[in-house]
């Protein structure tokens, strides 16, 4: 699956979503293959604040429970409802219908500090 | 990946499949490969293969070889003929378990035990130390692999597979195949809960039999499948939910345990006065009926505020889709039926005490 370029990544698998505010959060392509079958998301409260790198949420698979770290500080201002009812769809659309919150950022986040799609994946090796 | 990891003669196999591969009891072992529900649902309602080629095949032989298995295992041996096969365990004097294995007797004097990957070592180690004259302990683990295959039509496979062949053995029994390779072993055993056979066979003859099988219209299961099948039946799990803190009888095994065998087997005395006793506890099965997170091991199981027990393995039962585990909770909290709640991550979830199984294969 090729990444949207507009996506920013951690090296622990979040993508966060540039030029848009607020900024939707969610999980790579290579996270939710490695972790498989999805079935539980536990998301946060909308209006909670987070911190950057700050975990949020909690996403689920058969095997394992993932702790999802946030890419920048900011509020939780919506969260994916859908998930509630199909956790799956983070496996089958992990970059639009799998998104997992929408955050607020408290500043301009740095965007520099954060890893192109083509440096996350070389990251993936 | 770490390099020090063992790999099954079968690694290559489960490479070309795009298996995701794990670090399991020092070896890689496959976790899945199309997925862990897809192969849980393929072994429930049709056939499954699993590389079990990680578990340990020690032989025991000699003159008094059944009268020296006596007394270190807790079910009787003597009711076994040759070509029969048994679930037992090897404990630790206070009574604490140190493996579960199946027992297979090949001949009057002559047997195969198949034991834990995780624990091959130490049963190698507590049975030489109790090695008496007469008794000939071989560990041929590295020399075998196995291969799972469960599910309803696996006796269809295996006549399709090997017509000349005649029937499967039958349930907990075993066949000696003579190949060119050496001997191999036909068992009519598993660990999912459905019908089923083992095969253990040399090496060289693995990668064959895995493409024939497949070949049969058989799915690829890993570690992670091969997990949810037990746990739906309630099979407890060595290092999990079986330790050396608690007994086979806490752990629901009395069955496979016989006190009333004449031969004070290692661990009978502290069993007898802990029955006397009355056991602390009971592994006890758990339900979560509501949709909310997966049970897994660790999560505390709480009446209140008393903490009872933590859940010993725990998983979202495919074949249910509701919340199941084990704790081994403490005596008057065991019966079915009980409510109690789950603690994950601060938050409550109600359970309820359920008698195991979990999950009724369907009759074939």
């Amino acid at each position: 699956m090729s990444i949207p370029q507009h996506l920013k990544f951690l090296e622990s698998h979040e993508w966060i979503a540039t030029g848009h505010d607020p900024a939707a959060v969610g999980i790579s392509d290579h996270a939710q293959s490695e972790m498989g079958e999805i079935v539980f998301v536990e998301l946060p409260e909308i209006g909670r604040e987070v911190e950057a790198g700050e975990a949020f949420a909690v996403v689920e698979s058969v095997k394992a429970a993932s702790d999802i770290y946030a890419p920048v500080a900011g509020q939780i201002v919506e969260a994916n409802e859908a998930l509630g009812n199909e956790p799956g769809l983070i496996n089958e659309d992990p970059y639009e219908k799998g998104w997992l919150v929408k955050i607020k950022p408290a500043a301009e986040p740095a965007w520099d500090q954060l890893l192109s799609p083509e440096d996350y994946e070389k990251g993936l090796g | 990946m770490a390099t020090d990891l063992k790999e099954t003669p079968l690694h290559a196999e489960h490479d070309a499949q795009g298996a995701r591969m794990v670090p399991f009891a020092g070896w890689r072992m496959p976790v899945q490969y199309e997925g862990i529900l897809p192969e849980h649902r393929a072994v429930r309602a049709s056939c499954g293969v699993f590389d079990i080629s990680h578990m340990g095949q020690l032989f025991v032989e000699g003159p008094k070889a059944a009268t020296w298995l006596e007394r270190q295992l807790t079910n009787a041996v003597d009711a076994l003929a040759p070509g029969q096969a048994h679930y037992t365990l090897l404990l630790h004097p206070n009574g604490g378990v140190i493996d579960d294995l199946i027992l297979y007797r090949l001949a009057g004097e002559r047997f195969l035990l198949l034991v834990n990957a995780a624990k091959l070592e130490e049963d190698t180690a507590c049975l030489r130390d109790r090695l008496d004259a007469g008794v000939h302990l071989d560990n041929r683990s590295a020399d075998y692999a196995g291969l799972a295959v469960q599910g309803p039509r696996a006796a269809d496979v295996a006549a399709q597979l090997w017509p000349e062949h005649s029937a499967l053995p039958d349930r907990n029994h075993v066949r000696i195949l003579a190949t060119p390779q050496g001997e191999a072993f036909l068992c009519r055993t598993g660990y999912t809960g459905e019908d089923g056979f083992e095969l253990f066979v040399p090496n060289a003859m693995a990668t064959d039999l895995w493409k024939t099988i497949l070949a049969a219209d058989v799915t690829p299961c890993g570690l992670g499948a091969r997990d949810t099948l037990r746990l739906e039946m309630g099979y407890p799990l060595n290092g999990a939910d079986l330790s050396p803190e608690h007994s086979p009888l806490e752990a629901g095994l009395g069955f496979f345990v016989s006190l009333a065998k004449p031969v004070d087997f290692v661990g009978k005395g502290a069993l007898i006065v802990q029955r006397e006793a009355g056991l602390p506890s009971r592994l006890t099965g758990l339900i979560m009926p509501d949709k909310g997170p997966p049970l897994r091991h660790g999560y505390a199981i709480m009446k209140g505020d008393e903490k009872l027990a933590e859940l010993t393995s725990g998983c979202l039962s495919p074949s249910l889709g509701h919340g199941i585990g084990m704790a081994y909770l403490p005596s008057g909290h065991t019966k079915p039926g009980l409510d109690l709640e789950v603690d994950i991550r601060g938050r409550r979830f109600p359970v309820t005490t359920v008698k195991k199984p979990f999950y009724h294969p369907k009759k074939s």
